[in-house]
């Protein structure tokens, strides 16, 4: 195989300064509404005792799952041995790194005592699946770094399989750990199962590589490199399959609360009358986020053109949105079940009845605000040090594809 | 007596007295605060629990909840999805017979409480006699154990606070629920919501030690059937309903 040449990003273009003005801009927009949430309370946000987690969190763990999904470029490279990805492992990293630090910089600003991190970050409850994801945070940041340097220093090539390999197990075992989060909540019917983690490792592969593809097609297109039909052809593929994986583990999770009476009452409300929850549901998840982007991707009128690539992998984006919210808010939208075979005819505090949340501008800004961190990052990241490989034409990457 | 030994002398008496004088109140308040209960440490010998009797329990009363608002200064000017509530009247009808019940609903104090399990920081914990807290120390307002409750009996400070009762402090950004009063309970006084039951003549809650077989709580325990919420969940609550 030819010898690759990495690069910085140029960094004098007219996009280059739009894209950080723009996400620098909304990233002090974020911190703006991060200080209010703050200062003012949780009370200028849409969250109330009834719905505690809102749309900061679906914005949190989007970025997470994007995080340790976009990993599997470089995983495939290093643990898999497909060198054809190769010149793609560097900014695999890079963006794994960059979607984390946003999505726990939403995580921890939307906390009730942001303040206290560091009592987070120092004691620690062992039995609860929250202070083992601190531990899983931090150790994925600290194995990229590790990962990203052994890529990159010629001296430490010999420690890099091992690196992707810690690397890979340690992805699976975050986005098991964030699946867990509602997995192991028994209390509500929505949660309490532990289909909850292979989801969320699914959903994060599909997240992860549609993130990517987003990233590698806006570069292209804006420093005009030479980017080969036949490398985007593998990762579209590969995109297609995880949708496919997604909607199994949701399929199968469905399935399995439709077939346990008890689970009627929820299933109902998530598929067939949740309001807003349903549509996002079929129209958000089913319909943009899974039917469209496998026609994108599969169908002969569409698959040859990046016009379709860059769409399918929008949709998936926004797709897998949709299930988050209709996973995390819709799941505490449905009342608990405190009185089993007893209806409740009358409550100062909202039990038995859907529980009704409404996004404020703030916590929207804040989310917002990690999306924006993530583009600043990763664009300051390209800049500064040669994450991109030269050339990613067909001819310059590998015959082997070819055929 | 040579000058010099009387200088020795003088300065011995009056180190023992400084001495004396500073530790001297150390000493006594030391005793002192042996002497009190509330002193002491709290112990599993105790498990506090309660007993509420549902068919005492009269619809409309609010006296339970509106001791309780005073007793802990929960009146916060916010909206009703937003407002702390630690206890909360629940009217319910049998869906098979349409036998009707008024019930207060509260932290139910678990044996093997899910919000202290999932705490990240462990500021969610049980004391050694059963009462469930939240250390308003660690707490770092990520509102999982709200998620993890069964019973919805935690609320989320959303706002900045005000005129806040000394002995029991609240702090925006950090989560709460009922204490079980343990402010009173320490002293050997009874919750707040049972007093307030009983003044109302209702007496449909009995607060005690449920390990103590001789306690009121115990012996109705023996004698009375009683029901756990959510049984099923296996989480061996300390509140427990008669007539449901």
């Amino acid at each position: 195989m030819k010898e690759i040449n990495f690069q910085e990003l140029e960094g004098k273009s007219a996009g280059f300064y739009a894209l950080l003005a723009v996400s620098g801009f909304f990233l002090l927009l974020g911190l703006y509404a991060a200080y209010n949430l703050e200062h003012h309370g949780h009370i200028i946000s849409g969250m109330n005792n009834q719905i505690v987690w809102g749309i900061p969190h679906v914005f949190a763990i989007f970025l997470i799952l994007a995080a340790s999904g976009v990993l599997n470029v470089a995983s495939i490279s290093s643990v898999f041995r497909k060198t054809f990805y190769n010149p793609l492992a560097r900014l695999s990293v890079l963006l794994a790194i960059t979607l984390l630090l946003g999505g726990l910089t939403v995580l921890v600003l939307d906390l009730g005592r942001p303040d206290r991190l560091i009592v987070a970050m120092t004691t620690y409850n062992f039995k609860s699946i929250f202070a083992w994801n601190i531990i899983l945070y931090n150790g994925f940041l600290l194995i990229s770094i590790i990962y990203l340097w052994f890529m990159m220093e010629r001296r430490m090539k010999q420690y890099y399989p091992t690196a992707g390999l810690v690397a890979f197990v340690w992805r699976i075992l975050l986005t098991t750990g964030t699946g867990s989060i509602f997995g192991f909540l028994v209390a509500r019917e929505a949660y309490n199962a532990a289909i909850m983690a292979p989801l969320f490792i699914a959903l994060s592969l599909a997240l992860g590589l549609a993130v990517f593809l987003l990233v590698l097609l806006i570069d292209c297109w804006q420093t005009h490199c030479s980017l080969g039909e036949g490398i985007l052809q593998r990762p579209k593929k590969l995109l297609a399959v995880f949708i496919v994986a997604v909607f199994y583990f949701v399929l199968a999770y469905h399935l399995t609360n439709l077939y346990i009476t008890g689970r009627h009452g929820v299933e109902y409300f998530i598929l067939a009358n949740g309001g807003i929850y349903t549509v996002l549901f079929w129209g958000g998840y089913i319909f943009l986020g899974t039917i469209m982007p496998l026609l994108l991707l599969y169908h002969d009128r569409f698959t040859q053109s990046r016009t379709s690539i860059a769409a399918a992998a929008l949709l998936t984006i926004l797709g897998g949105f949709s299930l988050l919210y209709v996973i995390i808010v819709g799941g505490q939208a449905y009342p608990l079940d405190i009185f089993p075979g007893m209806e409740v005819t009358s409550s100062s505090f909202f039990d038995g009845v859907v529980n009704s949340y409404t996004p404020s501008v703030w916590e929207i800004l804040l989310g917002i605000g990690g999306v924006s961190l993530f583009v600043l990052l990763t664009t300051l990241a390209l800049k500064i040090l040669p994450f991109l490989p030269r050339s990613l034409a067909d001819s310059d990457i590998e015959p082997e594809f070819r055929n | 007596m040579s000058p010099t030994q009387n200088r020795r002398d003088f300065l011995k008496k009056t180190a023992t007295v400084a001495g004396l004088t500073t530790i001297a109140p150390g000493i006594l308040f030391y005793n002192v605060s042996q002497a009190k209960p509330d002193g002491e440490a709290v112990t599993s010998k105790v498990r506090w629990g309660m007993l509420i009797d549902t068919t005492k329990c009269a619809t409309g009363c609010t006296d339970c909840v509106d001791a309780c608002t005073k007793e802990h200064g929960l009146n916060d000017n916010v909206s009703a999805e937003v407002a702390p509530q630690w206890i909360r009247k629940v009217g319910l009808r049998d869906k098979q017979t349409g036998k009707e019940t008024s019930l207060p609903m509260l932290c139910q104090h678990c044996e093997e409480p899910p919000c202290v399990d999932v705490c990240p920081t462990g500021a969610s914990f049980k004391r050694a006699d059963g009462i469930v807290l939240v250390d308003k120390h660690t707490c770092i307002g990520c509102r999982y154990c709200m998620m993890a409750c069964p019973y919805k009996a935690r609320s989320f400070i959303h706002e900045t606070l005000e005129n806040q009762k000394p002995h029991s402090p609240r702090g925006k950004g950090t989560v709460e629920s009922c204490t079980f009063c343990v402010h009173k309970v320490d002293k050997g006084e009874q919750p707040a919501c049972v007093e307030a039951c009983s003044n109302a003549d209702h007496n449909a809650i009995i607060f005690g030690d449920i390990k103590d077989p001789e306690s009121e709580i115990s012996k109705k325990l023996a004698e009375v059937s009683s029901t756990a919420l959510r049984a099923d969940m296996k989480l061996n609550p300390g509140v427990r309903y008669q007539g449901i």
